[in-house]
């Protein structure tokens, strides 16, 4: 289930414009060189989707539809509930039952009128993930299962497509970004953790500051590519621990014996990841959740 | 030939803290990487069983840096480890939500 709430450009303005109110708006960026009238232009004609309305997702989008970015899209089938509001910028404690892509859409609209929100309101699959990447320019990534991590990489690999990567858990945090051509997620890991394995953040926590961290760095290289502009995060791989408050950084290289994008690869199209991951496919039981809310 | 067993840091992250006394970066010693895992092995018992397979082998999930390279592209296990060098154990994490 799509859909798209359009801007309000009230002024007439056009993805190639800017309205009088937009200069003011993003006059903290225009008068910065690295940015100015043409790169604010480029932030309004992106389109970049953010996989999961969550945790890394939920500042993302914020801090997307703030700069600017012309069309924002969100891909999440779950409900806001309780224990997701002590770090989910997206949602508040009124949005509790409410699904997470409408509470999304509604604050982003608070935030920024003029974006274009799109939701996409299904559980992320081999049979739709093309489909609704292909539309897109950029890819940030805010799954919280390593099902979908492997599909985003291997989807957004395919269609040539950017992906913005983050992760977190207890008081660590991950995020690089992988560029068709310089490696991917399985060249840093090739062959994911056994069900059980590795905790997830319900499992085992997360300090939810942790996401405003990752976050507002995947914001930053989303940015950082739309606008051409310092170095991204393409074969670096940056640790967080907040903890020491020690950031450091090791080289992510291009596997050339990655199945997706090595020398010989194997992995051409999507394949069935909950197999690959060994876990119970979550389809069945998201398109239960969707549908008891109707 | 091996080298000379050296001094070196190591960091883990928050998952595998538990198994060494819940800190974050401590101090080790070894030759080589697969030296320096026996010997955190003997300090932390139970600390192998995090990154190893069954068969000793380092779980594909778990990636090991010698200062910020994969030792993946070094020598693997057999990489030699120098006074100094910064090891961290990182395994993969999927939270985001």
């Amino acid at each position: 289930m799509t859909s798209n709430v359009g801007a309000n450009n009230g002024n007439g303005a056009s993805p190639t414009t800017l309205s009088q109110d937009e200069v003011m708006r993003y006059s903290r960026h225009i008068i910065m060189p690295q940015v100015g009238p043409i790169g604010q232009r480029r932030l309004k004609q992106a389109k970049v989707l953010i996989v999961g309305a969550g945790g890394l997702g939920s500042p993302v989008a914020i801090y997307l539809a703030l700069a600017g970015v012309g069309t924002v899209g969100l891909v999440d089938f779950d409900v806001v509930d309780l224990s997701n509001l002590q770090r989910q910028l997206l949602h508040q404690t009124s949005d509790i039952g409410k699904r997470k892509v409408e509470s999304a859409r509604e604050t982003l609209a608070d935030y920024n009128p003029e974006v274009t929100v799109r939701t996409h309101e299904a559980p992320l699959t081999s049979d739709n993930a093309m489909e609704i990447i292909t539309d897109y320019d950029i890819v940030v990534n805010g799954a919280d299962n390593f099902a979908t991590r492997y599909l985003v990489n291997d989807a957004a690999y395919l269609l040539g497509k950017t992906l913005v990567d983050g992760s977190i858990l207890l008081f660590d945090g991950q995020a690089t970004v992988y560029k068709p051509g310089h490696g991917c997620y399985r060249c840093l890991y090739p062959a994911p953790p056994p069900p059980g394995l590795v905790p997830s953040c319900a499992e085992a926590g997360v300090l939810g500051a942790i996401t405003g961290i990752i976050g507002s760095i995947q914001a930053t290289e989303v940015f950082k590519q739309i606008l051409g502009i310092g170095d991204p995060l393409v074969g670096r791989l940056l640790l967080v621990d907040a903890l020491s408050m020690e950031f450091r950084v090791m080289k992510i290289r291009k596997d050339p014996s990655c199945p997706l994008c090595g020398e010989h690869p194997t992995v051409t199209e999507l394949i069935d990841y909950d197999q690959f991951c060994g876990t119970p496919s979550i389809t069945l039981e998201a398109e239960a959740l969707v549908a008891s809310g109707d | 030939m091996e080298g000379p067993t050296v001094p070196v840091r190591v960091h883990v992250t928050s998952v595998i803290q538990k198994v060494v006394n819940d800190q974050k970066e401590f101090p080790s010693e070894g030759a080589t990487i697969a030296e320096l895992i026996k010997n955190i092995e003997t300090a932390y018992p139970g600390f192998r069983a995090q990154i190893t397979d069954d068969v000793g082998e380092l779980h594909r999930f778990v990636n090991i840096y010698l200062n910020d390279e994969d030792i993946r592209y070094l020598q693997g296990k057999e990489t030699p480890l120098s006074d100094g060098d910064e090891v961290s154990i990182l395994p993969a994490l999927a939270g985001g939500m």
